[in-house]
């Protein structure tokens, strides 16, 4: 993978998400966001691709693996799943894709809803570094970091979305 | 000053075993967390994964069937294993101490301890015990002690409030009923006023208000009514007790119904509360003692609703301490 010289531009990469998943959306296709960066980007996925099913938000605090040397996550939103689950096309939408454990816990709190019928996962970014048997199926942007830095999702009072690193 | 008790080095909650003291940011982090717990019980499984493996051992030294069922059901729903002891019922009529039973539950690898006990202090001496054994990675939750305290009570009752009135700082609550025996009463003031709620009213018989009832008003906001009409008037929250009939020893009130004559919330009392007043009640409710009927199951009650809360407060604070 690369290493960044400058951090690519989150609304281009949203651009060509959305391109790339266009041809897959049908009338049955459902995003559900995580929080909080995951749900900024389905937000806008979901009036740009026109989806017609309801948008869908998660926080995976409750299924976290981390629970036990972290606590709680403070600030844990409600999930919002408007939806039936049960047989359904599901789009996870995250803003940044690296140990896959957000991932793992997201598709382990959708099953407590029902059985979709297929899950699929678009993210802006991947930055490697997996631990756990996990790809997205949509993904703009490769960038390699190293563990000590930390990629987010910003959002302004404008809705403009920037991508930003931050030393641990 | 020496540090709370029920906080850890971090200033975070290791045990919950009353609301005093306990900081508006904390008791907010509590409804913050218990929000997305009540959405878990709309779901098709109403589980999340946060305690499995933990072992919560519900010790009841005295009987109580709803705080003791919300508890599991709290727990459960957190994916732990619930061990319910009805210890009123066993090795404590045989003769063995508190502590005795707790150093076995301990040996039993329990994680969290739920204790509820007829005297006062009994949850606290048991958190100081496991402290100074080094056993205090187990969590003590408090689920009525004696006339002290019943924080997860006075905590869902909060809840309640904010869910209908969303700001503390404009309201005028008031708690009417047996205040001597209660625990719930207690909790419920000591929250209201960390809370910031500027006029909390006691209302009740004068032989069943503590005389110390006026000094927890600390900075003014309580005040007392012995005349239900007038401590209604304008109120927006209204929190009725339960008459505890089992903890009446003589001659406190002449007749449950002279009771009902003074004390009872009727439609009538409750038009001098303001037309949007909520009314709450802990359970079990002694109908046409207390309250009427016609109370309890009309527009402004919310007492089922506080039920419904009350698992999800009791979740978040199982989480909390499980996580601290």
């Amino acid at each position: 993978m690369p290493m960044p010289t400058h951090l690519p531009d989150a609304a281009e990469l949203c651009t060509h998400l959305a391109a790339a998943m266009r041809p897959e959306i049908t009338p049955q296709t459902a995003l559900i966001g995580i929080h909080t960066g995951g749900v900024w980007i389905a937000e806008w996925l979901h009036r740009e691709l026109g989806i017609q099913q309801p948008l869908g938000s998660i926080d995976v605090a409750f299924y976290r693996d981390d629970f036990n040397q972290r606590g709680l996550h403070k600030g844990t939103k409600a999930s919002n799943i408007p939806f039936d689950v049960e047989g359904a096309h599901i789009v996870i939408v995250d803003d940044v894709l690296y140990t896959g454990r957000t991932i793992r816990a997201a598709l382990n709190e959708l099953f407590d809803y029902g059985r979709p019928a297929r899950i699929d996962l678009a993210v802006l970014v991947d930055r490697g570094g997996r631990e756990l048997p996990i790809a997205a199926t949509w993904c703009p942007q490769a960038l390699a970091l190293p563990a000590s830095q930390t990629l987010v999702l910003e959002r302004d009072d404008a809705a403009r979305l920037s991508l930003r690193v931050t030393e641990k | 000053m020496t540090r709370n008790p029920q906080l850890n080095k971090h200033g975070e909650l290791q045990h919950l075993i009353t609301l005093e003291g306990l900081s508006r940011e904390i008791l907010a982090a509590i409804f913050d967390t218990a929000e997305p717990f009540a959405e878990v019980a709309e779901r098709e499984i109403k589980k999340v994964p946060l305690l499995r493996g933990k072992s919560v051992f519900n010790l009841f030294f005295e009987n109580s069937t709803r705080t003791r069922t919300t508890f599991e059901i709290a727990a459960k729903r957190l994916s732990a294993d619930v061990i319910n002891l009805n210890i009123s019922t066993s090795s404590a009529s045989k003769g063995e101490s508190l502590l005795d039973t707790v150093d076995n539950l301990a040996a039993m690898q329990a994680d969290m301890f739920v204790v509820r006990h007829a005297s006062s202090g009994a949850p606290y001496l048991i958190a100081q015990h496991l402290a100074a054994t080094g056993r205090d990675h187990i969590h003590i939750v408090n689920a009525g002690d004696g006339r002290h305290a019943h924080p997860t009570q006075g905590l869902l009752d909060m809840y309640t409030i904010r869910h209908y009135k969303k700001d503390f700082t404009r309201l005028t609550v008031a708690v009417v009923g047996d205040l001597l025996h209660s625990r719930v009463a207690r909790s419920q003031i000591h929250a209201l006023q960390a809370l910031g709620v500027p006029e909390v009213r006691v209302i009740g018989p004068r032989t069943l208000l503590p005389t110390g009832v006026v000094e927890m008003g600390g900075r003014g906001s309580l005040r007392v009514f012995h005349d239900m009409r007038e401590g209604l008037k304008g109120v927006d929250v209204v929190m009725m007790l339960r008459l505890q009939n089992e903890r009446m020893a003589g001659a406190l009130l002449p007749s449950p119904q002279e009771y009902f004559k003074y004390y009872g919330l009727t439609p009538e009392k409750l038009a001098l509360a303001k037309p949007d007043a909520i009314v709450m009640h802990p359970g079990p409710m002694n109908r046409g003692i207390e309250i009427d009927s016609a109370v309890a199951d009309g527009a402004h009650s919310v007492i089922l609703p506080q039920v419904t809360f009350g698992i999800a407060v009791r979740m978040a604070v199982m989480s909390m301490l499980a996580g601290n």
